[in-house]
């Protein structure tokens, strides 16, 4: 099992350099009886401020989507603020936002997996957590939007007796099936990682928990067959699930590039799409990261100033990846002079949207590379926790001038018009209090950190002596 | 049912065309209204007209020509052009927004709409309705309502139809009496209104009919032609030097 051992770094050479290699979850071992326990414990406690956050959630949920959604469906889409010409309006952009969000969790947890990035191994689960709750509010919002909800299975190809299909051509269509492959497969991905936790929890819990963790770890031992064969699974998908979840996010950029808008009919809007998403995910994960490190039990151990760091680097170099493909966006249409176009990016410019649009800039470009270059910063949970909001305050406003922005101006200058959301406003709180609910229901019946990873990721990894200094070593583990 | 995507222009001949002579246009909006009664438009109400949601399948954009007080008020009237190569056909997921083989028109099926609005975002001309509530009908105008044409409900898109429902009539009684449609037996309600006829409505495909003559003029031009669409409403181009609208 233990192929090759060697240094991970050397004795420091610079004083500044100089860290406690114990500051490394994977270095700061601890036996498993007590890892497991700890993840056990952090499951089960709840105080009263969990539950009255629950409570809260709720009632936000009742009346902010249940109710709100009910009047619009039993009223008509006109209740919302949604107008000619801005046919689509927030519900689109919670839409995006939320696939974006989505991202993350498969980027963080797959890609990660596959470069064998180590400083993932205790959050992989928490992203991927993020990836399955955010394609649910994903698609409560895309339903939201339909003039006729209750119809929306027309858009399944089944069998029926007027001989109807729906129509491949429509990149709607794509859509709808890229994100129902995507939810399927993201959830199988959460579910594969999850099968030895599962089974850890079964053993450690009794009643009406242990019925339910061994349901769901479906007899798992931890035979040696049982691992190959469980590894086997989680490496095909890791695999299987990147070009999936690239293709997801492209897809969704194609239903506006793919109209013949100005703003919208862009080469360039797959891609960036793509880093959209993974710009507004990862900052997402952070954020989520910090509070569970602050709320749950046991978690500060887990979650570590290391793994901020390794997200923020990631996050700077996603910030950089935005800005390009935003320039790139940008400044082809500028020098095109295309009149409706630049009609448009005056609009944005210079109209009541302005400020939203250099807002965003700030968000999503000014503030994340200003910042997370500094290595204190980046290892402070709580300035990346607020980084992590700025930006996805930012990537929302962006989708935003995307959608409705860029629908107000069209063609036909006598149809133009601002977009006001009204009944939007309580569907999205609904939604973003529907995945928050979901997240902190999850996070008690399921361990939120992949055990199994880390201690394995701390078997492979120990500090030897050399000499006088401690050197701290890796084994590869094939 | 196939769509044009794959289709090029070449091979699309129009069937049934408009000519509207922005000249002749004065703003009265009698097609608008015509429009309305003929093809059962709900009545939207002041506060959502107000709002942007008035309903209309044809509308007379107005534009102010020059700077004051050298001005001039120019009307276009805009409806849906049943496009040879429309962008709201192909978008539509479940195939609500569809090409008429016969009649050479988009036609919108209400009852198979989900409203997804995909078809109103892409439509260049900004033409397409959305039922964005129901709306009830005020009295008297509940007892306005043309039995040829369907009432739909909220959710749906709707758009303009060159009067089908007349265009199949007259089809029918010159099929029972074994003939050929005349030129202008055929007229759809806003080219029945208009009191300046402005709006002339025939087959395009018949180089002597009334609509096809007329379009064989210098001011003659298409919207948007550009995006290559394939409109088949012409338009002729007004302003000054020509009458009715210095």
């Amino acid at each position: 099992m233990l192929a090759t051992v060697k240094a991970l770094f050397r004795p420091a050479a610079h004083s500044e350099e100089h860290e406690d290699p114990a500051e490394h979850l994977l270095l700061d071992a601890r036996p498993r009886g007590e890892m497991n326990d700890m993840v056990m414990d952090s499951m089960h406690a709840t105080s009263w401020k969990f539950w009255t956050v629950t409570m809260f959630l709720i009632l936000t949920v009742l009346v902010c989507l249940v109710t709100a959604w009910g009047y619009m469906i039993a009223e008509g889409l006109g209740v919302a603020g949604v107008n000619q010409p801005e046919y689509w309006g927030i519900f689109l952009v919670n839409t995006v936002f939320w696939i974006g969000i989505s991202h993350a969790g498969t980027f963080v947890s797959a890609l990660l997996r596959v470069l064998k990035a180590e400083f993932r191994r205790p959050f992989t689960r928490a992203a991927e957590l993020m990836t399955t709750f955010g394609l649910i509010q994903a698609g409560l919002s895309i339903f939201m939007h339909l003039g006729r909800v209750w119809l929306v299975y027309w858009m399944v190809p089944y069998p029926n007796e007027r001989g109807l299909w729906p129509d491949f051509h429509s990149p709607l269509m794509w859509d709808f099936l890229a994100i129902s492959t995507y939810l399927l497969a993201s959830t199988m991905y959460l579910f594969l990682p999850l099968i030895p936790d599962l089974a850890m929890a079964r053993d450690h819990s009794t009643g009406w928990r242990k019925i339910f963790y061994r349901i769901l770890s479906m007899g798992f031992r931890g035979s040696e067959s049982e691992w190959t064969h469980l590894k086997t699974a989680m490496n095909i998908f890791a695999f299987a699930i990147l070009p999936v979840m690239f293709s997801v996010h492209t897809i969704v950029a194609w239903d506006f590039a793919m109209a013949i808008r100005p703003g919208w009919s862009s080469t360039i809007f797959g891609p960036y799409f793509v880093v959209g998403a993974l710009h507004s995910g990862l900052a997402a994960v952070t954020m989520v990261l910090f509070i569970i490190s602050r709320t749950m039990k046991n978690m500060k151990y887990f979650i570590r100033p290391e793994h901020f760091d390794g997200l923020g680097k990631l996050m700077l170099m996603i910030t950089m990846t935005w800005g390009y493909f935003f320039f790139n966006d940008y400044i082809v249409e500028w020098y095109g002079g295309d009149t409706i176009a630049r009609t448009l990016q005056k609009f944005l410019e210079t109209g009541p949207l302005a400020w939203m649009f250099f807002l965003m800039l700030i968000c999503n470009f000014a503030i994340p590379i200003l910042t997370l270059w500094n290595k204190k910063l980046r290892r402070t949970p709580w300035v990346m926790f607020v980084i992590g909001l700025i930006i996805n305050i930012g990537m929302w406003l962006e989708r935003y001038i995307i959608i409705p922005g860029s629908l107000s101006i069209n063609r036909m200058p006598f149809t133009w018009r601002i977009y006001f959301p009204r009944v939007e406003v309580f569907l999205t709180i609904g939604t973003f209090a529907l995945f928050l609910l979901l997240y902190m229901l999850a996070s008690r019946l399921i361990p939120l950190v992949p055990v199994w990873e880390v201690q394995e990721g701390q078997l492979a990894h120990s500090l030897s002596k050399f000499g006088k200094t401690r050197v701290a070593t890796k084994a590869e583990i094939e | 049912m196939t769509s044009s995507i794959f289709q090029t222009s070449a091979e699309v001949e129009g069937k049934w065309g408009m000519l509207i002579d922005q000249d002749l246009c004065m703003g009265c909006q009698a097609c608008v209204t015509a429009c309305a009664m003929e093809n059962n438009l709900s009545f939207v109400g002041e506060a959502d007209a107000g709002y942007g949601r008035g309903m209309a399948w044809i509308r007379t954009e107005r534009f102010w020509n020059g700077t004051y007080p050298n001005i001039s008020t120019g009307y276009q009237p805009m409806l849906c052009q049943q496009c040879g190569h429309a962008p709201c056909e192909p978008v539509c997921p479940v195939f609500a927004s569809v090409h008429s083989e016969s009649e050479q028109t988009n036609v919108q099926v209400y009852n198979r709409c989900i409203g997804t609005r995909y078809c109103a975002n892409n439509c260049p001309y900004q033409v397409r309705e959305f039922n964005w509530l129901d709306f009830p009908r005020p009295v008297p105008l509940n007892n306005q309502f043309n039995p040829d044409v369907t009432v739909r409900r909220r959710g749906v898109m709707e758009k303009c139809t060159f009067c089908i429902q007349r265009i199949r009539r007259v089809e029918d009684l010159a099929h029972s009496e074994n003939r050929d449609v005349l030129d202008g037996e055929v007229q759809p309600a806003c080219a029945q209104a208009c009191p300046a006829s402005a709006i002339v409505f025939g087959r395009i495909d018949d180089p002597n009919s009334q609509v096809s003559r007329l379009a064989h003029n210098n001011r003659g031009y298409i919207m948007l032609e550009e995006l290559g669409t394939l409109p088949r409403v012409t338009y002729l181009k007004g302003g000054s030097g020509h009458a009715g609208n210095s």
